[in-house]
């Protein structure tokens, strides 16, 4: 079987300020870094198929339902389970 | 280790349990035992006392042992009402917790055939300076807002306390209020040899295995990381569960309904079959799973959450599928009811358990605990106020318990939590207690939650006495008639006999304000074990209460109205410093003998404030409690930013008139032409009223004796009271 | 008028609108998220938490049945408002632009908003006059309306932008509280108008919005 892993984050033009408060602590903690951008991390376990079927698969499902184009983008890695 | 010690149970109590079986019980059957005979299914320390309450009375439906206490509103409707505690898990995990908490009491409300309108909450927690305060602080609002909001109950009124007697032991004990026809009260009962014992709701998981022992524990390091005994809540299927139980109760085919809390299917199961004198066989092979492979065990004590039995007459099972279905929810026959009293655990047809029903959950023994007057009680009631210095500039003073954050605005909590949707909430917080309109009726409802937990430490009889009296004095201020009482008694380790003083003389308090003021207590909870290696809380007992408004258009908010209005203070202003928000927040002492409270004289006020509201005479009215007349008399100006022109004539020291906390007082506002008939409402009723100034443009003057002590104005002290907490939060 | 108030699964505002609408004289009903037919004059699409907020506000709530007809259904004329949860559902299914994000602080907010009307040419919003102060209430998690600059430009020059905050309490850009679409048969908007629509309730400035479209139909 096959299991995509797949994350979304905000575009780059996109704030997030999550991601600020997030840096904001860390700061706190003493990790100074450069930025810090939170996504969503999906888990896909898909039925027999193959890999060039999984990939066009994932696609269609992240820009039908997974991501919103206006202000997301995704990628994946796609592995044996 | 001996096996009845893992699932937490004492030798005596395991020595009863192979009595009552006539053998060993097996691994299922102790585990079984283990959770429904630990402190938090069992009452085993507490029920001898509980049953000192007053629960009767005449708009009484249903006192405690059911899910939620219901009282009678009149025009065909009842009130259900309950207080929980979740005070364990949110220590571990402030954000799910919390959540949880609150889709537990939701359950136990929609249970008895109601639907939830109205949340409240009391949260407590140690010294905010502390990093960690403001981590649970941030989780435990978030979840107890992201759960309300999510499922749609207004979240109304309620408390945020610090003291550093929280530090290590927040509490969060969630209330929520429904409402239903009186004709559709449904109960936890399994009767009818035959009929079917459905399992409704999410899918059983490995979450929360043992949380109800968990709970009865103290917190120690180990706990910290004993986090697979969270639960993880779905405030989604909480609300489909809702909508598909209140439609199904609405049908003929419900026997009897009880959620899934604590000790989950093994409560459920054998507290229904106990009330109904009857015998449940399951089979836990019927089960829907989220994981491969639970044992027996596992499934019959998981805390999964949003899950629901329903005892369900045989041959309707089809219309419960049908409800469930359309809400897109789980519906599966998990068994029937018995005739022989017994619990009985199948798998696959095959015997893992069984018990009789009524053992598990009534049958734990009772423990009449030892007590004794704490040492430290004389000696904090002893401390003398008059050695301490006036401060020389109270108008300083008052700034800084405006900042103080007991006393500072809330709204930083309070506006994570949507107090609007429903469209019936006529009173929002921020005020004495919440309103709700009753629509279909003239009725409203008032809500409130208190306690004053340093009182109850310095003397905890009269501190839960004023505890009621406070919360009587929060629904009377917002129009409200007190009805009923629901109660949630957080206590340290019942084992000391210190505490267990606390425990005893609390409910003696409650019992005795609870009896003159006619508020029976219908429903409520114990939470104990809330200590550390360092330290226990103050003794808690928190008040949930409700009072009818006869018509809603005479609903009362705190806030001065208009100009020119005359400022009355009702009741006597005494030396009562002991104990109060001013000696902790100016001078760190949390000591002195704490202000007396005269039920019967606070009834006859209530009763006078009530008339003066239900004959129209008055624009505001506020209950005088934290930080005495002074912060009250500030609360009322804040939101349409008036001021005030007072003057006071007193024996006391000037601080100690501002900052006294005696019971029994009010402040109201009134038109001038309005002014001799409130007065001679109060004065025939024996109770001390006067006018003490006028509300004016935006300065906030306070003379007493004709020397100016306070010359503020109102835009400076608001920035201060409201901006305090979030500046806090952010640094 | 005959209008529909959709129920999703987690919606929960779906009784406070359908109630305004029902005292003021509207003929409506509730319509199940199963159901195929649009069969009325003006859908809303209530607040709430459809399918729990998962993935993203409105995201799966968008795929109901119901919606399948919705494209259609505006196409030919047919009304839509959509109120905070109904917003996002609008921007997900594409039939106005943007999207809704975060709030700025992360923060939920639930408190009274003062609102400017930027146009009272709508059918939504003809009893208000342009550059009135109103307060409905706020009540959301994710209401930071954003759209890429060029998107804004274009609400701003079409007129689309009906309600702008006063005091900006989410981030939301250019202070967008409620657009509509072009043709001006869809309004989008975060804050709650059906809460405020008894004085017991603190005041009736919500009533207009909904009465102007109920009469519209007399």
């Amino acid at each position: 079987m096959l299991k995509a892993y797949i994350d979304v984050t905000l575009k780059k033009s996109i704030l997030d300020p999550q991601g600020t408060a997030v840096k904001e602590g860390l700061s706190k903690l003493g990790f100074e870094v450069e930025t810090v951008r939170i996504g969503k991390h999906i888990e896909v376990t898909l039925n027999d198929m193959n890999r060039e079927n999984a990939e066009k698969l994932i696609d269609e499902m992240c820009l039908k339902l997974l991501i919103n184009p206006e202000i997301e983008v995704y990628s994946y890695r796609i592995e044996e389970e | 280790m001996k096996p009845y010690k893992m699932v937490g149970l004492l030798e005596e109590e395991y020595n009863k349990i192979v009595e009552i079986l006539g053998r060993e019980p097996n691994e299922t059957e102790l585990a079984m035992y283990g959770v429904m005979w630990s402190e938090h299914c069992s009452y085993k320390n507490s029920r001898a006392l509980l049953k000192l309450f007053n629960t009767k009375g005449l708009r009484v439906l249903q006192g405690p042992g059911e899910n939620a206490g219901i009282v009678d509103i009149g025009d065909g409707f009842a009130i259900a009402m309950k207080i929980e505690s979740h005070n364990h898990p949110s220590a571990v995990e402030p954000y799910q917790g919390a959540a949880t908490g609150v889709g537990g009491i939701l359950r136990d409300i929609f249970t008895m055939g109601a639907r939830p309108i109205a949340n409240l909450n009391s949260i407590r927690f140690g010294e905010l300076k502390d990093e960690k305060t403001k981590k649970l602080l941030r989780g435990i609002v978030r979840g107890i807002g992201d759960y309300g909001n999510c499922v749609g109950i207004p979240t109304i009124s309620g408390e945020t306390v610090f003291n550093k007697c929280y530090n290590d032991n927040p509490l969060v004990n969630a209330m929520s209020v429904g409402i239903l026809e009186k004709k559709d009260i449904k109960k936890g009962t399994a009767r009818g040899v035959g009929n079917s014992v459905m399992l409704v709701g999410h899918t059983t998981g490995r979450d929360g295995i043992g949380g109800a022992s968990f709970a009865s524990c103290d917190l120690t390091r180990e706990s910290e990381e004993n986090r697979s005994a969270v639960q993880v809540g779905d405030p989604f299927m909480e609300k489909l569960l809702m909508e598909a139980c209140l439609e199904l109760i609405k049908t003929d085919c419900v026997v009897g309904i009880q959620d899934l809390g604590a000790a989950g299917l093994t409560s459920a199961s054998c507290e229904t079959a106990s009330r109904g004198g009857s015998g449940i066989e399951i089979d836990v092979a019927r089960v829907i799973t989220r994981e491969k492979g639970m044992t027996p065990r596992e499934i019959m004590i998981s805390e999964s959450q949003e899950r629901m039995l329903v005892i369900v007459e045989k041959g309707k099972e089809d219309k419960v599928f049908e409800i469930f279905n359309k809400w897109g929810l789980h519906a599966v026959v998990i068994g029937r009811v018995t005739d022989d009293g017994m619990l009985r655990v199948l798998e696959n047809g095959k015997v893992v358990a069984e018990v009789p029903a009524s053992s598990l959950a009534d049958g734990s023994p009772v423990n009449y605990r030892s007590y004794r007057r704490p040492k430290y009680m004389d000696k904090l009631s002893n401390m003398d106020i008059a050695n301490l210095p006036c401060p020389e500039n109270l108008s300083e003073t008052l700034i800084t318990m405006l900042k103080s954050p007991n006393i500072a605005s809330k709204e930083w909590v309070y506006s994570q939590y949507d107090y609007m949707v429903g469209t019936d909430t006529v009173v929002v917080p921020g005020g004495d207690a919440g309103v709700l309109r009753i629509k279909g009726t003239k009725k409203g409802i008032a809500l409130t939650v208190d306690c004053n937990s340093r009182y109850c430490y310095l003397n905890p009889y009269e501190g839960a006495k004023s505890s009621v009296c406070e919360a009587a004095r929060n629904i009377t201020a917002s129009g409200g008639r007190p009805i009923a009482i629901t109660d949630c008694l957080n206590f340290a380790s019942p084992e000391d006999e210190g505490v267990y003083y606390q425990f005893r003389n609390s409910i003696l308090g409650i019992n005795e304000a609870s009896r003159i003021l006619d508020t029976p207590v219908i429903s409520g909870n114990v939470s104990f074990y809330n200590q550390s290696e360092k330290m226990a809380i103050y003794p808690t007992p928190t008040i949930g209460m409700v009072g009818i408004v006869e018509n809603i258009e005479n609903s009362m908010d705190i806030h001065f109205k208009d100009k020119g209005d005359s400022i009355i203070l009702v009741g006597e202003t005494k030396a009562e410093i002991g104990g109060s928000e001013y000696l902790s927040a100016i001078y760190g002492i949390e000591a002195g003998r704490v202000p007396e409270v005269h039920v019967e004289i606070e009834k006859n006020t209530n009763e006078g404030v009530l008339s003066a509201i239900e004959k129209g005479l008055i624009k505001s009215a506020h209950d005088i409690s934290d930080g005495g007349f002074i912060v009250a008399l500030s609360e009322c100006c804040f939101k349409n930013e008036l001021g005030v022109n007072v003057n006071i004539d007193t024996e006391l020291r000037e601080d100690i008139f501002l900052f006294s906390e005696s019971q029994g007082r009010y402040i109201l506002t009134a038109s001038k032409d309005n002014i001799k008939d409130i007065i001679e409402i109060f004065t025939k009723l024996g109770v001390q009223a006067e006018v003490v100034g006028e509300v004016i443009d935006s300065d906030f003057k306070v003379n007493i004796n004709g020397r100016n002590v306070i010359n503020l104005n109102i835009k400076e002290m608001k920035s201060a009271w409201k901006g305090s907490l979030p500046c806090i939060m952010n640094q | 008028m005959k209008a529909g108030v959709v129920v999703f699964p987690g919606s929960n505002c779906d009784s406070d609108v359908y109630s305004v609408l029902k005292e003021l004289g509207a003929d409506v009903k509730y319509i199940w998220h199963g159901e195929d037919k649009i069969d009325v004059d003006l859908l809303v699409l209530p607040g709430g938490f459809s399918y729990g907020d998962y993935l993203r506000c409105g995201a799966i709530a968008r795929f109901s049945k119901i919606l399948e007809g919705i494209y259609d259904y505006v196409e030919n004329g047919g009304y839509v408002i959509g109120i905070c949860n109904g917003f996002q559902i609008l921007t997900e299914l594409k039939l106005l632009p943007g999207a809704l994000l975060k709030n700025m602080d992360l923060k939920f907010i639930c408190s009274d908003c003062i609102l400017e009307v930027s146009n009272d040419n709508t059918f939504f919003s003809r009893l208000y006059k342009k550059g009135e102060r109103v307060n409905f209430p706020i009540a959301h998690g994710e209401g930071n309306y954003y759209a890429d600059d060029e998107t804004l430009k274009e609400l701003e020059r079409n007129n689309q932008i009906v309600f702008r905050y006063v005091n900006n309490p989410n981030g939301s850009r250019n202070d967008i509280a409620g657009i509509i679409n072009k043709k001006g048969n869809v309004l989008g908007m975060m804050p709650h108008p059906e809460r405020r629509a008894s004085s017991l309730l603190g005041g009736t400035d919500g009533i207009r919005l909904f009465k102007g479209m109920i009469e519209s139909f007399k």
